[in-house]
């Protein structure tokens, strides 16, 4: 792990520095500690901050390019026919990697020894049966260019991080030692590191937009690259969803009006679940409920929202989906044959709008909470029932709030993964009977993401498509319902 | 005004208080009416969950316990030799342990007729487990030994009542014949229930034996995650929220970052995992299947939820902490590491806290980076490789067991929930007590 | 009680409307109203004055039972509405509160329109078999509430848009369109400025040839200007109760005088 051990020198550079930048400024100043304009601690800590930071900063840097520049080196030793017809050079080059790495791992087995890895003389087949017998997962056909370019690329990475450690601790040294040398009693080392510490604070607080930029890119490169590969129009507006197995063939029909449908069609139902229930169990907690029932009823309402979604997916596969086929299936208790399988719009949905209840509910609760009480007092005064209050003065006056928080909780629904995987089906259908398998968007971003088509494949490609559209969904909904919360809450603060 | 004063009120004709009109009893049932539809719509909430915890402990507990055969039987020495002098020297051993069996069940009065093909489908193949006792033992050759033999799954699942007379059909796993065996085996105390400590410590088996599925792998999967998690979000979320809280200017960028937190917080999950795909994996190469990645992945997720706890706690800080430390000097670095942070951390934590156990819990974006279908079969070898190497998480092997063909995952995948929904409880009690120990008001 | 209702006959006074006798209220374990006994007159204003804290606003929600609302509120004692026991378990809050109208310190109109927040009252109630005459209360209304004029040509616009006073006003109309028979106002003027303060005490003026109007103040000058009866509240206890003028001229007791003269409260 070299790595590791970078990083542990390089602390250690700032721990020494640390201690001769105390014991430097507190020699500057003759052992006076009133002629210095800092504390000592902080010179010591400004030179932990020039050493640290440039070198960290520097490594994180150079171990996400180096990838990048040494595949580019390397590539170009394979040539053209030896890319294999169907495939492409990036996947040759996933090829080429991993056999660097299987190489690695023969190394560390003992199968061959480091020399023999490196000799490009070594025939392919002793290193293939190394390889293999050091249980690296490896094609069973590797060509001699592929290996050659693979010991190419653990020499190229090899060189890559020993520059890069030596650089580091290079950097890491001259910062220590650059800081060391502007300590002097006059030297405002408390501004500078505070400076710095405010510099890494901003830093902290940038990795949420750059966590939102890395989404939105990664979405919109992956999205342009499917679309040059299967027509955008036909995407939108497909009334068919029926992906091609065998991951290379181009008849696949990619059209996620039918996704879209079973996503909607779901998340209707746990909406009709959730809203109802959840409304009425905020309004009981908040208006009517005795202190000591609202204590227990909420916390134990909200360990709903607690459990995590692969238990709710779970409920859904097993308990609930044979319970609704023995209600509503072939020779079921209505005697109708409306369900066919467990795993249907209803049983998803059912599922969903269990778990949104206390999302729904202390949404709600929250902003019924936040009318005020002169409203109810007025409406009291005037010989109104509770009820009457509730309906005709609290919930009118709440209604954005309550807008806004149904909109976060069908946000939540058309995100929802796990549910649907588990409980909804895989046929993407467009139909109206909820008792019918039907599949979402959702779903099939995993569906197709963890098959095993290749990554340049339309097929595996359209999971960014289809997370784009979620995403874009999410958003809309999302800073709709935000900013009506929002200035709901503004008006009665 | 005036025609406001001559105007006289038509007042209603007098009616007693203590005797309600029509109208009012009307009011009155709606009234009811509507505070019925509340107490209802509590009650439809906590059936789910009774309902809920209900099928999780009764569809998991059985996962905990396993059907074992206990024999005890001697081996002599010759007997030994003779073993080691065939050819399939486990075969031999098989016979000696089916011979003390079917001895057992005679003394009990048996008199049921097996093969060995049966016992085979009963217990699987023994010999090799008691062969490599001998060899490691061989001191205890010519002494009882009392051997405590996992039954196959099939036979589990029918002392569960999984599999039921009716139910099954006969394969080359069991066959309905077999069960008369089972029975007998019962009736003599030769077979009986253990808690599975193999499921709470083992890792995961192939799709063919659901008996042997243990969780324990990805327990160490799932604490390697949380762990990269903690390292990562909790200082990152802590600064994140003391340059917004403390430090901020009012301009675009500020806007900017506060938007993207409340958005972040609110994105599906599985976008997460989509990123996760396309930058640690395809861009940065890392390692697929890795709970580094898994706990890169899950600290953006949590880390909305932490920096939005994280500000409440900082707010909460009153002002005049602030102004005394600016007043005897300090400066606003100083103010807010020596004072408000450390009065803010008991919140801090418990926020934190609350934010990993959702992370625990969160299976999607794992399923994309590849923490499903591998088959996490044993424990990682050291730290490093804890982090590096391809395993399994909790919400993970809960799904690949669910997403099995064979019902005696089923059984697995609910006890997972048990463990897993433990460390939740676990943790949000350790949350509780640090808000209640630590909880001040101002 | 006889002889009382003789004396009070004799003064020329109006009938009375409500007797409260012996009246505690208890916050938890804080007294907060001591041994209340009063007697409030129909066609009157009455104002109850005192230093902060004094009770005297929760002695008037009292007469409207709109402690119910608030858990640990606890009331003893007979409150009597036209010698009718208004805490009887019998007796429906809501009905009581029909009778009983109540006008808040804080204007606080529903966020509807103005015409739905005088609506509000007579539609609860069933007062109005249809619209026209539902039209006809809330026109009356808005007159008496001395706003008509200010809002005739936007009733459809909410009532949060008035000003302080004039939602004030529309408060009180609200409360009128319920045709109560008293009114009780928690310091009606508090938030107000002068001016409107001014409209709004005109109009407590004009109401009191209607109904039995009860007024919580902190401003004796408008108590002086309003009532014809004051009640001084001190410490949870009602210190002295009688005509407005005397109390304010000549009070009885020594606690009184000091505070009319400014130096207690």
């Amino acid at each position: 792990m070299p790595i590791f051990w970078l990083i542990t020198g390089v602390l250690a550079i700032a721990c020494i520095g640390y201690v001769l930048g105390h014991r430097r400024a507190m020699a500057s100043a003759g052992g006076n500690l009133r002629r210095l304009h800092s504390l000592p601690s902080y010179y010591g800590l400004n030179v932990v901050l020039k050493s640290i930071v440039p070198a960290l900063g520097l490594t994180i840097l150079w171990l996400l390019l180096q990838p990048i520049f040494v595949s580019n080196a390397v590539s170009g030793m394979i040539p053209d026919n030896e890319i294999p017809f169907g495939s492409s050079r990036g996947l040759v080059m996933t090829e080429v990697v991993r056999t660097a790495k299987g190489l690695n791992q023969a190394v560390a087995a003992g199968e061959i020894t480091e020399a023999t890895a490196q000799n490009r003389n070594t025939s392919v087949d002793d290193l293939t049966d190394a390889l293999k017998s050091a249980g690296a997962v490896v094609t069973s056909t590797l060509t001699a260019p592929v290996m050659t370019a693979a010991q190419a690329y653990r020499e190229v990475s090899r060189k890559g991080y020993l520059g890069m450690s030596a650089l580091v601790l290079l950097v890491a040294t001259v910062g220590a030692l650059w800081a060391l040398r502007e300590t002097h009693p006059d030297f405002r080392a408390r501004n500078v590191v505070e400076q710095g510490i405010r510099a890494l604070l901003i830093g902290a607080a940038s990795i949420a937009v750059l966590t939102t930029l890395g989404i939105v890119l990664s979405l919109i490169f992956n999205t342009v690259e499917f679309f040059r590969l299967y027509p955008a129009s036909d995407f939108f507006f497909g009334l068919e969803w029926a992906p091609s197995f065998s991951g290379r063939g181009g008849a696949s029909q990619l059209g996620v009006i039918p996704l879209l449908w079973g996503t909607f069609y779901i998340s209707i139902v746990a909406l009709v679940v959730a809203v109802p229930v959840g409304l009425f169990a905020a309004i009981y907690l908040s208006e009517y409920a005795t202190p000591t029932t609202r204590a227990i009823a909420k916390p134990l309402l909200e360990i709903l929202a607690g459990i995590p979604t692969i238990v709710y997916g779970l409920f859904a596969l097993l308990t609930v989906g044979p319970l609704l086929v023995s209600v509503f299936g072939a020779g079921g208790a209505l005697g109708v044959n409306w369900q066919g399988g467990g795993r249907a719009v209803m049983t998803a949905g059912l599922v969903m709008g269990i778990m949104l209840i206390p999302f729904v509910s202390s949404l709600s609760d929250d902003i019924i909470n936040a009318v005020p009480q002169a409203l109810r007092d007025g409406s009291y005064g005037l010989g109104a029932t509770q009820s009457e209050t509730i309906k005709q003065v609290v919930l009118p006056a709440a209604l954005p709030g309550i807008v806004g928080a149904i909109l976060l909780a069908a946000s939540r629904a058309i995100g929802e993964t796990m549910i649907v995987v588990l409980g909804a089906g895989a046929a993407a259908r467009l139909d109206l009977n909820p008792f019918e398998a039907m599949t979402t968007v959702t779903a099939k971003i995993v569906s197709q993401l963890t098959g095993d088509s290749d990554f340049a494949s339309p097929e595996a490609l359209v999971a960014f498509a289809l997370g784009m559209t979620l995403f874009v969904l999410t958003l809309i909904l999302n800073v709709v319902a935000l900013y009506i919360v929002r200035t709901y809450r503004e008006q009665y603060d | 005004m005036s025609e406001a004063s001559t105007n006289n009120p038509a007042h209603a004709p007098k009616t007693s208080l203590l005797a309600s009109d029509a109208r009012t009893k009307r009011r009155e049932t709606a009234e009811k009416r509507f505070r019925m539809y509340g107490i209802a719509a509590i009650a439809v909430g906590l059936f789910f969950l009774i309902v809920l915890a209900v099928t999780i402990v009764r569809s998991g507990l059985p996962a905990f316990t396993s059907a074992v055969v206990d024999i005890e039987f001697t081996l002599t020495e010759v007997q030994f030799d003779e073993a080691e002098g065939t050819v399939f020297k486990t075969k031999a051993y098989q016979g000696f342990f089916n011979a003390a069996l079917a001895e057992r069940l005679q003394a009990a009065d048996f008199d049921v007729a097996f093969d060995e093909k049966a016992i085979e489908r009963l217990l699987g193949k023994t010999g090799g487990t008691i062969r490599e006792f001998f060899r490691a033992n061989p001191d205890k050759l010519g002494e009882p030994v009392s051997f405590e033999l996992p039954a196959s799954s099939r036979v589990d699942g029918y002392f569960k009542g999984r599999v039921t007379r009716d139910t099954l059909v006969d394969s080359r796993f069991l066959q309905v014949s077999d069960l008369d065996i089972v029975d007998a085996m019962v009736d003599a105390g030769v077979i009986k229930t253990v808690f599975n400590w193999n499921f709470v410590t083992g890792a995961d088996t192939g799709v063919d034996n659901p008996g042997g599925a243990g969780i324990g792998a990805s327990v160490i999967g799932s604490f390697f995650m949380m762990l990269v998690v903690l390292v990562l979000s909790l200082p990152i979320g802590v600064a994140a929220s003391i340059y917004l809280e403390e430090f901020a200017p009012q301009n675009r960028f500020t806007d900017l970052i506060e938007v993207n937190i409340s958005n972040l917080a609110a994105v599906p999950s599985i976008v997460f995992g989509i990123l996760g795909l396309a930058v640690f994996i395809q861009f940065m190469h890392l390692p697929q299947s890795a709970p580094l990645v898994g706990g890169l992945v899950l600290t953006l997720m949590t880390l909305p939820t932490i920096i939005i706890s994280t500000r409440a706690s900082l707010k909460a800080v009153p002002p005049s902490i602030r102004e005394a430390a600016l007043g005897v000097g300090a400066s606003k670095m100083q103010t807010v590491f020596h004072h408000v942070l450390p009065l803010a951390m008991p919140g801090i934590l418990t926020g934190t806290i609350i934010g990993l156990a959702q992370a625990l819990g969160e299976t999607a974006p794992l399923l994309l980076i590849g923490m499903v279908g591998f088959v996490a079969r044993g424990y990682p070898d050291g730290v490093v490789s804890g982090f590096l190497d391809p395993n399994s998480a909790m919400p993970a092997q809960i799904y690949t067991w669910a997403a099995r063909a064979d019902a005696g995952f089923y059984e697995k995948a609910w006890g997972g929930i048990i463990i897993l929904l433990l460390f939740l409880l676990a943790m949000n009690i350790l949350a509780i007590i640090l808000r209640r120990r630590f909880e001040r008001r101002w | 009680m006889n002889d009382m209702r003789l004396l009070q006959r004799t003064q020329g006074m109006n009938d009375i409307k409500i007797q409260a006798n012996g009246v505690d209220v208890f916050y938890a374990d804080n007294h907060a109203i001591k041994d209340v006994s009063v007697e409030i007159e129909d066609k009157t204003v009455t104002a109850f004055i005192g230093p902060s804290g004094c009770g005297k606003s929760t002695f008037l929600r009292c007469l409207n039972r709109m402690n119910d609302t608030i858990d640990i509120c606890k009331v003893t004692g007979d409150i009597l509405l036209d010698g009718e026991d208004i805490y009887d378990p019998k007796v429906d809050p809501v009905q009581l509160r029909a009778k009983v109208g109540m006008v808040f310190q804080k204007p606080n109109p529903f966020p509807k329109s103005i015409y739905d927040n005088v609506a509000y009252g007579p539609r609860i109630h069933g007062l109005a078999k249809n619209k026209a005459e539902l039209d006809e209360i809330i026109e009356k209304s808005l007159r008496r509430g001395a706003i008509w004029d200010e809002v005739k040509d936007r009733l459809k616009q909410p009532g949060t848009g008035l000003s302080g006073g004039q939602q004030q006003r529309l408060c009180i109309a609200r409360a009128i369109a319920t045709e109560p028979e008293v009114l009780l106002m928690d310091e009606p003027c508090s938030a107000l400025d002068p001016i409107a303060t001014a409209q709004v005490e005109e109009l407590i003026d004009e109401l009191k040839q209607n109904y039995s109007v009860v007024i919580v103040t902190h401003s004796m000058q408008q108590a002086a200007r309003v009532s014809q009866k004051t009640a001084f509240f001190h410490l949870g206890s009602l210190v002295e109760y009688g005509e407005t003028g005397k109390i304010f001229t000549n009070p009885e007791d020594s606690r009184t005088e000091s505070y009319i003269t400014g130096r207690i409260g």
